[in-house]
């Protein structure tokens, strides 16, 4: 079986309120040496095909059609063989 | 005039939408999301609240609902569509309007009384109203912080496309009267076209007898004044 692990991301130059909430709150507690923090989603997708490439090229569009905004989003993901 | 407002799962402010087209004596449908008919309206309102529960991004699986087709080849028609607060989200997530709307920018829901300035008079939703009029109409959301690039802003400001501006009692605009972080203020756009309007304000909330601020209502009339 294959699976598909995507990440989706806040452009770099897009303002991430949560990542700095998240910052604030571990200088906090402490971790004073923490710069930044981006939050982000972590997606993973099994897929009944054994067809590397064409899970590839779906996930890619799967990305493009709804999992990213592309005005404010990028992707990245990897394909993984799983038993 | 006749006015459809669509119903998705997690809408909750279609009904109060309804009964202000209602009171305002205009011949006006509920049209479930599944519904593919869109009983030939004048005017489409996509009302607020958590369409699919937000899923994934606010108003983004909206636009697979089967009434979102007929939505869209309405509004390329020309035919007038309103988006209010879930419904702007959805507008842009369809790709209708540009930009999106992303979490305000101190992390809370905010649910308040709040002033926005009218920025044109050049549309179907705001001729009549007067550039510069303040307006107290409520707004509800926690994802509501506009944001587009800034090619996109330079769009938008070079084609008199942004509608609404946050501001304070006086109309000025400025960071202390931005209640969510909205780029240069943005509280509602429309397109190039000029036919479409998304906005997070909440017009409905504030055009009856029953609430303290009536000024939705300059909306609505600003809309029948441009269909008469």
């Amino acid at each position: 079986m294959l699976k598909a692990k995507i990440y989706v991301q806040l452009k770099a130059n897009v303002l991430d309120p949560q990542g700095k909430a998240v910052t604030n709150s571990l200088h906090n507690l402490g971790y004073t040496d923490v710069i930044e923090t981006r939050i982000s989603k972590y997606i993973e997708m099994s897929f009944r095909n054994d067809n590397r490439e064409k899970v590839s090229q779906e996930v890619e569009k799967i990305c493009q059609d709804l999992l990213a905004n592309p005005n404010t989003e990028t992707y990245q993901y990897e394909i993984i063989s799983e038993e | 005039m006749r006015i459809s407002v669509v119903t998705f799962p997690g809408s909750n402010c279609d009904y109060d939408t309804y009964r202000v087209c209602k009171s305002r004596g205009h011949q006006t449908k509920l049209i479930w999301h599944k519904d593919s008919d869109l009983e030939k309206p004048d005017l489409v309102i996509l009302p607020g609240g958590f369409s699919y529960g937000d899923y994934l991004r606010c108003g983004a699986l909206a636009r697979f609902s089967p009434i979102v087709h007929e939505v869209i080849a309405f509004a390329r028609k020309g035919g007038l569509l309103v988006g209010i607060c879930n419904g702007f989200q959805i507008l842009t997530e369809c790709g209708l309007l540009p930009g999106t709307l992303m979490m305000n920018e101190n992390l809370h829901f905010i649910c308040q009384h709040q002033y926005i300035r009218v920025e044109t008079e050049a549309s179907p939703f705001t001729q009549g109203i007067g550039k510069g009029k303040v307006m107290d109409i409520p707004i509800a959301h926690k994802e509501g912080n506009y944001y587009i690039d800034p090619e996109g802003l330079k769009q938008l400001i070079a084609n008199d496309q942004i509608l609404f501006r946050y501001c304070d009692k006086q109309g000025n605009i400025n960071i202390a009267s931005n209640p969510n972080g909205s780029l240069d203020n943005i509280a509602g756009i429309c397109n190039k076209q000029r036919n479409i309007l998304g906005m997070m304000p909440h017009p409905e909330r504030s055009a009856t007898e029953t609430v303290p601020t009536k000024d939705g209502r300059w909306i609505f009339a600003a809309i029948e004044n441009a269909l008469e």
